[in-house]
């Protein structure tokens, strides 16, 4: 990883086809979160390969990771990671102002992935007046409203109770019927079962 | 494109501290209201100074002798002599350089006692013989009647023109001294002109306590035969007045047997220099205000800076979050930029603002309560100084921002994520 020459993942060798729905498992220093950087063209890796859409995706400039990012995969985050000065409709619209797009187009698009998450109502509201369960919702429809090849949850239902992230998961499991690859990254063993395949990780490889 | 996310991005960003924004702001503010007002103040002194020298040609020079101090041609060191009326055509044809040339006589009037009386009352004032062409060199302000002319000079007329001094202390209060006989060293002349100065120095005052009468009157009434007392002289304006007094003294010297390397027969003022020692310390003060007004600046800009790299580290998250979003690193970087330029150029205008504000105050000031300050009048600063200001505030803001916004880029969007 860059400068400090600690070496986490240890040979990964994974295919994750189109449509997928599957989990990374590990417990906490396993390499999952990293896996999941790489995987988000958020990190760097040193060695190896990895293909995106058929795309080789390494030692990219900031720019174009950015470009990447925006266009192929959507994010949702353990602890949310909306933009607290901003309402729920502009959180969701977010990623299109990165694509261009204008204030008034995204914001109607916003609404109806905020509609589809059952939130029209809370459109207008700060994410401080939303409760866990609803800005995880806020933060599945910002991550699909750019339409994204790839879903990847880092521990979505880490900070939820057990009824609310039975909601998340089948949210997930929908937007993934819907023909989008999604990957959970989680600790948690119910979770894991809800998914097609699990990719459990020890010590930088994978176990089985 | 006007995008108004971004403003009002913005403002939610600086609004979210509001002490810490203007108190930042304040500093930029107060940086740019110092400049201002030290370049106005200083436009001020200048204004007052020049003012001082009222309409003074400011190319003129004074010749006059002193006693010989070199021996020359079987004649003694230490020998004195006069300029005389052979002098005026002398200089005339042989230095074209000068454009007016005006031979000058004054009774001592301080060492006479009272020395012009009109009926009962009596004045010491100085008395001087003049060509009408002085009033090119010295200007006056003429209040009634005219100033000398060539008919006065070429009849010897026995008329003067006094100044507003005289007047008051001869003639009773509203009554005109125009066509009056006063009596000067026991001659009489007749009052044609009363004058007051451009001026407004005390030396100004002083010159109204002045009386002109034709340099041929002058002479003849005062027993002076032919005796110059001094040159006035003023330069054409494309040479200098300092090449001039050289060349004056030249002809001089030939004509009055003064050996060639005797710099001290002549005594000679020339104005060029005290002007040019006046315009140096100006630009003098001009570039200390510069100097110490840029140094205030540069300390609210740095102020800005820094503000700017709190503000980022505040909202590393938030930049990680954008950035996994699809923020380019150019996105936060002109965010970051356009933040500390709207901050810089907010609170520099109002400085900008303030400052102006109190120069016309003071301005309005002086003349309203009608304020007689000697060497301060009406300071200023021109529209291109506070444009330049504003430019400057600009560049200053971007340069605030460039710093903070370079730091962005280095925010690696997994660290941001990660931060807490």
């Amino acid at each position: 990883m860059g400068d400090n020459k600690l070496h986490v993942l240890k040979g990964i060798d994974a295919h994750i086809r189109e449509g997928e729905l599957v989990s990374i498992m590990g417990s906490s220093g396993s390499g999952k979160s990293t896996l999941l950087n790489i995987l988000g063209i958020l990190d760097n890796y040193d060695s190896g390969e990895y293909l995106l859409n058929n795309t080789l995706v390494k030692d990219l400039s900031e720019t174009k990771a950015a470009h990447y990012r925006n266009q192929f995969i959507g994010f949702v985050f353990q602890s949310f990671n909306l933009v607290s000065f901003k309402n729920a409709m502009e959180n969701v619209a977010l990623p299109l102002y990165y694509k261009g797009i204008s204030r008034k187009k995204r914001n109607l698009m916003a609404l109806e992935y905020l509609d589809k998450m059952g939130l029209r109502n809370w459109a207008e509201h700060m994410p401080n007046e939303l409760s866990g369960g609803q800005k995880q919702r806020v933060a599945i429809a910002r991550a699909l409203i750019t339409q994204p090849k790839v879903i990847l949850a880092d521990e979505p239902t880490g900070a939820l109770d057990s009824v609310t992230s039975l909601e998340v998961m089948n949210i997930l499991k929908d937007v993934n019927r819907q023909g989008i690859t999604v990957i959970i990254v989680t600790h948690e063993k119910d979770i894991s079962e809800m998914t097609q395949r699990v990719i459990r990780l020890r010590d930088g490889v994978i176990e089985n | 494109m006007f995008d108004l996310d971004k403003w009002h991005e913005i403002y939610l960003t600086l609004s979210r501290n509001k002490l810490r924004t203007f108190l930042t702001a304040l500093g930029v503010s107060w940086g740019i209201f110092m400049l201002i007002i030290m370049l106005g103040a200083g436009k001020g002194l200048e204004n007052g100074v020049m003012q001082g020298f009222g309409d003074f040609a400011t190319n003129s020079l004074y010749v006059w002798t002193d006693g010989t101090t070199v021996p020359y041609k079987g004649l003694p060191a230490g020998r004195y002599f006069n300029l005389n009326n052979g002098d005026i055509d002398l200089l005339k044809r042989n230095v074209p350089e000068i454009e007016t040339l005006a031979p000058r006589n004054q009774l001592n009037g301080y060492s006479e006692g009272n020395n012009v009386t009109y009926n009962n009352k009596a004045g010491t004032f100085e008395v001087y013989g003049d060509y009408p062409d002085f009033m090119k060199i010295q200007p006056k302000k003429l209040m009634q009647g005219r100033f000398l002319n060539d008919k006065d000079l070429k009849d010897s007329r026995k008329v003067a023109v006094i100044g507003k001094r005289v007047c008051d202390v001869l003639f009773a209060k509203d009554a005109s001294p125009i066509g009056k006989y006063i009596l000067i060293n026991g001659v009489y002349f007749q009052v044609i002109g009363l004058f007051t100065t451009t001026g407004t120095s005390g030396m100004s005052a002083r010159e109204t306590e002045a009386i002109y009468i034709p340099f041929s009157t002058f002479q003849n009434a005062f027993h002076y035969g032919n005796i110059v007392g001094w040159f006035a002289i003023t330069a054409k304006p494309e040479y200098k007045a300092s090449m001039v007094e050289e060349k004056v003294k030249d002809v001089l010297k030939k004509s009055h047997q003064i050996a060639p390397n005797d710099d001290r027969a002549f005594g000679s003022y020339n104005s060029e220099k005290e002007f040019g020692q006046m315009t140096g310390v100006f630009s003098g003060i001009r570039w200390l205000t510069v100097f110490v007004g840029g140094a205030t600046l540069l300390a609210g800009v740095i102020g800005i800076s820094n503000i700017m790299l709190i503000i980022i580290k505040e909202r590393t998250k938030e930049i990680g979050i954008k950035r996994a979003l699809g923020a380019t690193p150019a996105n936060i970087m002109v965010q970051v930029m356009l933040e500390s330029v709207i901050l810089t150029f907010v609170a520099g205008y109002f400085g900008l603002v303030a400052g102006v504000g109190l120069l016309e105050l003071v301005a309005w000031g002086l003349i309203e309560f009608q304020v007689e300050a000697e060497m301060f009048s009406n300071p200023s600063v021109d529209l291109a100084v506070a444009l330049k200001a504003l430019a400057a505030l600009v560049v200053a803001g971007i340069t605030a921002g460039l710093i903070p916004a370079y730091r962005t880029t280095k925010i690696k969007p997994v660290e941001a994520l990660r931060a807490e």
